[in-house]
């Protein structure tokens, strides 16, 4: 099953939810919020999510996104979930190394080995 | 704006809005690509100028509409040159916790003057630390990073 939300299309393959970021570039407020209504809703309505966050679509974020990740991360432990985060860009991984956020995402190339490593977990 | 052979020189005086400075981060962007800057050191150049617009409108000027932001640009042969301004009192860039801290790395903001210094050869702020100053050479020799070889101030 795969819907549209802002800023983001979903999909539930059984108990894995993949959150795609639909925006190339990832700036203001506005998508921001869009995001961040996205995720909240769909982690709260989902007990123990076990959720993808791809990234294919995205060549440029800044810190602000960095700091939504946290509160998403964040809630979806509470929740007693899982989350992954797969396909960055090369210079957008770069990102998440220098601020050492590599450390505490579980980052995968793609969804498939994300989905294989929400497995083994 | 003036224009000499291959050096721009221009100058914004902004409303204290996220969309006006943004309007301002395009154009210096097109002028690095249209001076032929690459790729990606006009990534790292668009990365730490949305950071650092971001930081003078909401940290520095704490969203006055109010307020004003000004940014100078100078491209030359050799390097881009901008300088943010805010109207805020400012801050002391050595007291901002080091994010990557790992009691820091959970937090959700305090990243944005990391980055800037990761993706830029100079940064500096003035005494009273409402301005940045950033360089990044033509011909620079580093990738994104902290390392000790570049110019904090």
């Amino acid at each position: 099953m795969k819907s549209k939300s802002p800023n983001m299309s979903v999909e539930f393959h059984g108990p894995v939810v993949i959150a795609t970021l639909t925006d190339e570039k990832i700036l203001d407020e506005a998508q921001l919020q869009g995001l961040e209504g996205s995720f909240m809703p769909l982690i709260e309505q989902n007990e123990n999510i076990q959720l993808i966050i791809e990234f294919s679509n995205v060549k440029f974020l800044t810190s602000s996104v960095l700091g939504l990740l946290i509160r998403v991360s964040k809630k979806v432990y509470e929740s007693n979930g899982k989350l992954r985060l797969c396909s960055i860009a090369p210079k957008i991984l770069e990102i998440f190394k220098i601020t050492r956020l590599d450390k505490i995402f579980e980052i995968y190339p793609d969804v498939d080995e994300a989905m294989v490593g929400l497995k083994k977990s | 704006m003036t224009k000499q052979d291959n050096i721009l020189h221009r100058s914004w005086e902004l409303p204290n809005t996220v969309a006006a400075v943004q309007e301002a981060c395009q154009e210096i962007l097109k002028q690095a690509f249209l001076h032929g800057f690459s790729e990606d050191s006009v990534f790292g150049i668009h990365l730490a100028i949305e950071e650092a617009l971001v930081n003078a409108v909401k940290h520095g000027n704490q969203s006055n509409p109010e307020k004003k932001v000004y940014v100078e640009c100078l491209i030359t042969p050799e390097k881009i040159d901008i300088a943010i301004t805010d109207e805020g009192q400012g801050f002391i860039p050595d007291d901002v916790p080091d994010p990557r801290c790992n009691g820091n790395l959970y937090k959700i903001s305090g990243r944005g003057v990391l980055l800037i210094k990761a993706y830029m050869d100079v940064v500096e702020y003035n005494d009273r630390g409402n301005c940045v100053h950033m360089i990044k050479y033509r011909q620079s020799s580093q990738g994104p990073g902290i390392t000790n070889q570049k110019t904090v101030r």
